[in-house]
Protein backbone atom coordinates (compact mmCIF):
# COMPACT_ATOMS: atom_id res chain seq x y z
CA UNK A 1 0.00 0.00 0.00
CA UNK A 2 2.81 2.05 0.57
CA UNK A 3 5.26 1.55 -1.95
CA UNK A 4 1.83 1.79 -3.81
CA UNK A 5 0.94 5.36 -2.93
CA UNK A 6 5.10 5.93 -3.40
CA UNK A 7 5.06 5.24 -6.77
CA UNK A 8 1.65 7.00 -7.73
CA UNK A 9 3.15 10.14 -6.13
CA UNK A 10 6.74 9.25 -8.72
CA UNK A 11 4.35 9.06 -11.40
CA UNK A 12 2.95 12.49 -10.59
CA UNK A 13 6.05 13.65 -10.33
CA UNK A 14 7.45 12.64 -14.04
CA UNK A 15 5.93 15.97 -15.76
CA UNK A 16 7.97 18.56 -13.13
CA UNK A 17 10.94 16.48 -13.50
CA UNK A 18 10.80 17.18 -17.26
CA UNK A 19 10.20 20.64 -16.57
CA UNK A 20 12.46 20.98 -14.24
CA UNK A 21 15.16 19.41 -16.13
CA UNK A 22 14.81 22.31 -18.52
CA UNK A 23 15.07 25.02 -16.01
CA UNK A 24 18.07 23.75 -14.14
CA UNK A 25 20.22 23.05 -17.02
CA UNK A 26 19.77 26.68 -17.72
CA UNK A 27 20.77 27.47 -13.96
CA UNK A 28 23.86 25.06 -14.79
CA UNK A 29 24.81 26.93 -17.07
CA UNK A 30 24.69 30.53 -15.51
CA UNK A 31 26.79 28.88 -12.46
CA UNK A 32 29.42 28.70 -14.71
CA UNK A 33 29.29 31.88 -16.33
CA UNK A 34 28.93 33.68 -13.05
CA UNK A 35 32.20 31.39 -12.35
CA UNK A 36 30.80 29.15 -9.91
CA UNK A 37 32.08 25.15 -9.89
CA UNK A 38 30.34 22.45 -10.98
CA UNK A 39 30.18 20.46 -7.97
CA UNK A 40 29.26 24.00 -6.00
CA UNK A 41 26.09 24.59 -8.48
CA UNK A 42 24.98 20.88 -7.75
CA UNK A 43 25.70 21.38 -4.13
CA UNK A 44 23.39 24.39 -4.20
CA UNK A 45 20.58 22.84 -6.20
CA UNK A 46 20.09 19.51 -3.79
CA UNK A 47 20.00 21.63 -1.15
CA UNK A 48 17.50 24.55 -2.25
CA UNK A 49 15.32 23.18 -4.65
CA UNK A 50 13.77 25.74 -5.74
CA UNK A 51 14.84 28.18 -9.25
CA UNK A 52 14.70 32.28 -8.66
CA UNK A 53 16.01 31.86 -5.06
CA UNK A 54 19.25 29.81 -6.23
CA UNK A 55 19.20 32.48 -9.37
CA UNK A 56 19.50 35.45 -7.07
CA UNK A 57 21.76 33.52 -4.37
CA UNK A 58 24.22 32.74 -6.98
CA UNK A 59 24.63 36.19 -8.64
CA UNK A 60 24.93 37.28 -4.94
CA UNK A 61 27.81 35.14 -4.07
CA UNK A 62 29.39 35.84 -7.05
CA UNK A 63 29.28 39.65 -6.62
CA UNK A 64 30.60 38.78 -3.26
CA UNK A 65 27.42 40.29 -1.04
CA UNK A 66 27.06 39.87 2.25
CA UNK A 67 25.35 36.98 4.35
CA UNK A 68 22.47 39.66 5.35
CA UNK A 69 21.53 39.97 1.72
CA UNK A 70 21.72 36.33 1.22
CA UNK A 71 18.79 35.64 3.87
CA UNK A 72 16.49 38.57 3.15
CA UNK A 73 16.64 37.93 -0.61
CA UNK A 74 15.94 34.12 0.17
CA UNK A 75 13.17 35.17 2.74
CA UNK A 76 11.03 37.51 -0.03
CA UNK A 77 11.75 35.63 -2.91
CA UNK A 78 10.98 32.11 -1.33
CA UNK A 79 8.21 33.64 1.22
CA UNK A 80 5.49 32.41 -1.08
CA UNK A 81 6.76 28.43 -0.09
CA UNK A 82 5.24 29.79 3.84
CA UNK A 83 1.91 30.00 2.37
CA UNK A 84 2.23 27.26 0.80
CA UNK A 85 3.64 24.84 3.43
CA UNK A 86 0.29 26.34 5.24
CA UNK A 87 -1.78 25.33 2.92
CA UNK A 88 -0.44 21.86 2.72
CA UNK A 89 -0.57 21.67 6.44
CA UNK A 90 -4.15 21.57 6.55
CA UNK A 91 -4.08 18.71 3.85
CA UNK A 92 -2.12 16.37 5.77
CA UNK A 93 -3.23 12.83 6.58
CA UNK A 94 -2.63 11.94 10.66
CA UNK A 95 -0.03 9.42 9.83
CA UNK A 96 2.09 12.97 9.00
CA UNK A 97 4.44 13.29 12.20
CA UNK A 98 6.48 15.79 13.01
CA UNK A 99 9.35 13.76 11.54
CA UNK A 100 7.80 13.16 8.31
CA UNK A 101 6.59 17.09 8.23
CA UNK A 102 10.52 18.02 8.73
CA UNK A 103 11.46 16.18 5.80
CA UNK A 104 8.58 16.51 3.52
CA UNK A 105 9.15 20.88 4.03
CA UNK A 106 12.07 20.41 2.05
CA UNK A 107 10.36 19.61 -1.14
CA UNK A 108 7.91 22.24 -1.09
CA UNK A 109 7.82 24.08 -4.78
CA UNK A 110 5.73 25.82 -7.08
CA UNK A 111 4.59 22.73 -8.86
CA UNK A 112 4.77 19.80 -5.97
CA UNK A 113 2.48 22.34 -4.09
CA UNK A 114 0.75 22.58 -7.42
CA UNK A 115 0.11 18.98 -7.91
CA UNK A 116 -0.49 18.40 -4.09
CA UNK A 117 -2.93 20.40 -3.30
CA UNK A 118 -5.07 19.25 -6.42
CA UNK A 119 -5.31 15.76 -4.82
CA UNK A 120 -8.81 14.68 -3.58
CA UNK A 121 -7.60 12.94 -0.86
CA UNK A 122 -5.43 13.55 2.55
CA UNK A 123 -2.22 13.29 1.75
CA UNK A 124 0.11 10.46 3.14
CA UNK A 125 4.03 10.52 3.52
CA UNK A 126 4.69 7.69 1.21
CA UNK A 127 3.08 9.75 -1.51
CA UNK A 128 4.88 13.01 -0.45
CA UNK A 129 8.52 11.20 -1.06
CA UNK A 130 7.35 9.93 -4.25
CA UNK A 131 6.17 13.23 -5.78
CA UNK A 132 9.41 15.19 -4.67
CA UNK A 133 11.46 11.90 -5.05
CA UNK A 134 11.21 12.71 -9.49
CA UNK A 135 11.11 16.09 -9.67
CA UNK A 136 14.24 16.90 -7.13
CA UNK A 137 16.42 13.89 -9.88
CA UNK A 138 15.18 16.43 -12.47
CA UNK A 139 16.42 19.32 -10.89
CA UNK A 140 19.75 17.88 -9.61
CA UNK A 141 20.96 15.83 -12.91
CA UNK A 142 19.25 19.41 -15.19
CA UNK A 143 21.79 20.96 -13.11
CA UNK A 144 24.94 18.75 -13.42
CA UNK A 145 24.43 18.32 -17.07
CA UNK A 146 23.85 22.25 -17.66
CA UNK A 147 27.17 22.55 -15.56
CA UNK A 148 29.18 20.64 -17.79
CA UNK A 149 27.96 21.46 -20.31
CA UNK A 150 28.78 25.12 -19.69
CA UNK A 151 32.17 23.75 -18.44
CA UNK A 152 33.22 22.02 -22.24
CA UNK A 153 31.27 24.48 -24.90
CA UNK A 154 32.61 27.37 -26.13
CA UNK A 155 32.59 30.50 -24.20
CA UNK A 156 30.39 32.37 -26.92
CA UNK A 157 27.75 29.00 -26.76
CA UNK A 158 28.10 29.37 -22.94
CA UNK A 159 26.90 33.25 -22.84
CA UNK A 160 24.24 32.70 -25.25
CA UNK A 161 22.57 29.67 -23.33
CA UNK A 162 22.89 31.74 -20.09
CA UNK A 163 20.31 33.70 -21.55
CA UNK A 164 17.87 30.57 -21.47
CA UNK A 165 16.78 31.39 -17.58
CA UNK A 166 15.75 34.31 -18.08
CA UNK A 167 13.66 33.65 -21.09
CA UNK A 168 12.05 30.94 -18.70
CA UNK A 169 11.18 33.86 -16.26
CA UNK A 170 9.97 35.58 -19.07
CA UNK A 171 7.70 32.49 -20.38
CA UNK A 172 6.53 32.53 -17.15
CA UNK A 173 5.30 35.85 -16.23
CA UNK A 174 4.31 37.24 -19.92
CA UNK A 175 1.13 34.74 -20.40
CA UNK A 176 -0.57 35.92 -17.08
CA UNK A 177 -0.02 39.53 -17.46
CA UNK A 178 -1.51 39.45 -20.65
CA UNK A 179 -5.02 38.01 -18.95
CA UNK A 180 -4.85 39.64 -16.00
CA UNK A 181 -3.14 43.50 -16.19
CA UNK A 182 -3.39 43.84 -12.40
CA UNK A 183 -0.22 41.25 -13.22
CA UNK A 184 1.08 43.18 -15.53
CA UNK A 185 1.05 46.48 -13.70
CA UNK A 186 3.11 44.47 -11.01
CA UNK A 187 5.69 43.30 -13.58
CA UNK A 188 6.19 47.14 -15.02
CA UNK A 189 6.74 48.42 -11.56
CA UNK A 190 8.64 45.69 -10.49
CA UNK A 191 11.10 45.95 -14.00
CA UNK A 192 11.20 49.44 -13.63
CA UNK A 193 12.47 50.14 -10.27
CA UNK A 194 14.99 47.06 -10.71
CA UNK A 195 15.90 48.62 -14.47
CA UNK A 196 16.69 52.37 -12.19
CA UNK A 197 17.93 51.32 -9.52
CA UNK A 198 20.96 49.40 -11.62
CA UNK A 199 21.74 52.10 -13.85
CA UNK A 200 21.02 55.35 -11.59
CA UNK A 201 21.80 53.77 -8.17
CA UNK A 202 24.65 50.61 -8.61
CA UNK A 203 25.43 51.34 -4.85
CA UNK A 204 22.62 49.10 -4.15
CA UNK A 205 23.83 45.44 -4.93
CA UNK A 206 21.75 43.02 -6.84
CA UNK A 207 20.16 40.96 -3.79
CA UNK A 208 19.11 44.33 -2.73
CA UNK A 209 17.71 45.80 -5.53
CA UNK A 210 15.39 42.61 -6.35
CA UNK A 211 14.26 42.63 -2.20
CA UNK A 212 12.88 46.24 -2.82
CA UNK A 213 11.77 46.31 -6.21
CA UNK A 214 10.01 42.94 -5.32
CA UNK A 215 8.32 44.29 -2.14
CA UNK A 216 6.94 47.54 -3.33
CA UNK A 217 5.91 46.30 -6.54
CA UNK A 218 4.07 43.75 -4.75
CA UNK A 219 2.63 45.80 -1.82
CA UNK A 220 1.78 48.42 -4.43
CA UNK A 221 -0.44 46.04 -6.16
CA UNK A 222 -1.94 44.43 -3.05
CA UNK A 223 -2.88 48.29 -2.33
CA UNK A 224 -4.08 48.97 -5.32
CA UNK A 225 -5.55 46.09 -6.74
CA UNK A 226 -6.27 43.25 -3.81
CA UNK A 227 -6.92 40.21 -4.86
CA UNK A 228 -9.74 37.73 -3.78
CA UNK A 229 -8.59 34.37 -1.70
CA UNK A 230 -9.34 32.16 -4.80
CA UNK A 231 -7.84 34.28 -7.41
CA UNK A 232 -4.93 32.81 -5.61
CA UNK A 233 -4.56 29.29 -7.04
CA UNK A 234 -3.69 31.22 -10.44
CA UNK A 235 -0.64 32.11 -9.14
CA UNK A 236 1.24 28.64 -9.67
CA UNK A 237 4.14 29.39 -11.72
CA UNK B 1 34.59 33.95 2.03
CA UNK B 2 34.04 30.56 1.06
CA UNK B 3 30.94 29.21 -1.07
CA UNK B 4 29.99 26.72 1.10
CA UNK B 5 28.97 29.52 3.84
CA UNK B 6 26.82 31.05 1.29
CA UNK B 7 25.40 27.72 0.32
CA UNK B 8 24.56 26.80 3.91
CA UNK B 9 23.10 30.36 4.65
CA UNK B 10 21.09 29.89 1.21
CA UNK B 11 20.06 26.62 2.31
CA UNK B 12 19.05 26.53 5.94
CA UNK B 13 17.14 30.06 4.99
CA UNK B 14 15.04 28.29 2.37
CA UNK B 15 14.39 25.47 4.40
CA UNK B 16 13.02 26.62 7.47
CA UNK B 17 10.69 29.14 5.33
CA UNK B 18 9.51 26.21 4.35
CA UNK B 19 9.61 24.20 7.71
CA UNK B 20 7.91 26.52 10.07
CA UNK B 21 4.68 26.67 8.91
CA UNK B 22 4.55 23.33 7.70
CA UNK B 23 5.33 21.58 11.08
CA UNK B 24 4.31 24.63 13.45
CA UNK B 25 1.40 26.74 12.10
CA UNK B 26 -2.30 26.02 12.38
CA UNK B 27 -4.93 27.95 10.66
CA UNK B 28 -5.02 29.92 7.43
CA UNK B 29 -3.88 33.43 7.01
CA UNK B 30 -6.98 35.60 6.91
CA UNK B 31 -5.92 39.14 5.73
CA UNK B 32 -6.41 40.38 2.54
CA UNK B 33 -3.69 42.49 1.90
CA UNK B 34 -1.18 39.81 2.80
CA UNK B 35 -2.78 37.20 0.54
CA UNK B 36 -2.50 39.88 -2.32
CA UNK B 37 1.04 40.48 -1.67
CA UNK B 38 2.01 36.67 -1.94
CA UNK B 39 -0.02 36.51 -4.91
CA UNK B 40 1.75 39.04 -6.57
CA UNK B 41 5.54 38.50 -4.79
CA UNK B 42 6.62 35.80 -7.94
CA UNK B 43 5.38 37.59 -10.50
CA UNK B 44 7.45 40.93 -9.07
CA UNK B 45 10.39 39.11 -7.84
CA UNK B 46 10.82 36.89 -11.47
CA UNK B 47 10.63 40.44 -13.14
CA UNK B 48 13.01 42.54 -10.99
CA UNK B 49 15.48 39.49 -11.50
CA UNK B 50 15.09 39.30 -15.43
CA UNK B 51 15.17 42.72 -15.58
CA UNK B 52 17.64 44.01 -16.36
CA UNK B 53 19.88 41.13 -16.15
CA UNK B 54 19.02 40.34 -19.30
CA UNK B 55 19.90 43.23 -21.08
CA UNK B 56 23.24 42.23 -20.53
CA UNK B 57 23.37 38.39 -19.67
CA UNK B 58 25.45 37.28 -23.03
CA UNK B 59 28.39 39.68 -21.70
CA UNK B 60 27.01 41.54 -25.11
CA UNK B 61 24.32 44.28 -25.46
CA UNK B 62 23.28 43.77 -28.47
CA UNK B 63 23.00 40.13 -28.42
CA UNK B 64 21.24 40.16 -25.42
CA UNK B 65 18.36 42.67 -26.04
CA UNK B 66 17.71 40.34 -29.53
CA UNK B 67 17.18 37.36 -27.02
CA UNK B 68 14.70 39.63 -25.25
CA UNK B 69 13.26 40.67 -27.73
CA UNK B 70 12.28 37.21 -29.09
CA UNK B 71 11.80 36.04 -25.54
CA UNK B 72 8.97 38.86 -25.39
CA UNK B 73 7.43 38.05 -28.44
CA UNK B 74 7.20 34.06 -27.66
CA UNK B 75 6.00 33.99 -24.92
CA UNK B 76 3.34 36.44 -26.04
CA UNK B 77 2.33 33.86 -27.95
CA UNK B 78 1.97 31.25 -25.31
CA UNK B 79 5.08 29.20 -26.77
CA UNK B 80 6.34 26.39 -24.12
CA UNK B 81 8.99 27.39 -21.87
CA UNK B 82 11.76 25.33 -23.12
CA UNK B 83 10.87 27.09 -26.66
CA UNK B 84 11.23 30.52 -25.65
CA UNK B 85 14.26 29.87 -23.93
CA UNK B 86 16.08 28.23 -26.64
CA UNK B 87 14.81 30.50 -29.30
CA UNK B 88 15.57 33.35 -27.04
CA UNK B 89 19.64 32.38 -26.93
CA UNK B 90 19.92 30.96 -30.33
CA UNK B 91 18.73 34.34 -31.57
CA UNK B 92 21.54 35.57 -29.27
CA UNK B 93 23.79 33.65 -30.69
CA UNK B 94 23.30 34.11 -34.11
CA UNK B 95 23.13 37.69 -33.34
CA UNK B 96 27.17 37.57 -31.87
CA UNK B 97 28.08 35.60 -35.10
CA UNK B 98 26.66 38.13 -37.28
CA UNK B 99 28.27 40.63 -35.65
CA UNK B 100 31.92 38.77 -35.82
CA UNK B 101 31.96 38.73 -31.66
CA UNK B 102 32.85 35.05 -31.94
Amino acid sequence: MKKQLFVKGMRHGIPIMLGYLSVSFGFGVLCIQLNISILAAVGISVTNLTSAGQVAGVEIIAAGGSLIEMILCQLVINLRYSLMSLSLSQKLDPSFNLMHRLFVAYGVTDEIFAVASSQPEPLKPAYMYGLILTPFLGWSTGTLLGAVAGDIMPASVTAALSLMLYGMFIAIIIPPAKKNHKVLFVILIAAALSVVMHYLLPMITGGFAIIIAGVIASVAGALLFPVAVEERGEAAE
Amino acid sequence: MSIVIYIAVMAVTTYLIRMIPFAAVRGKIKSRFINSVLYYIPFAVLSAMTFPAIFYATGDTVSSVVGTVIALVLAYFNLPLIVVALSSSAGAFVTMLIMGII
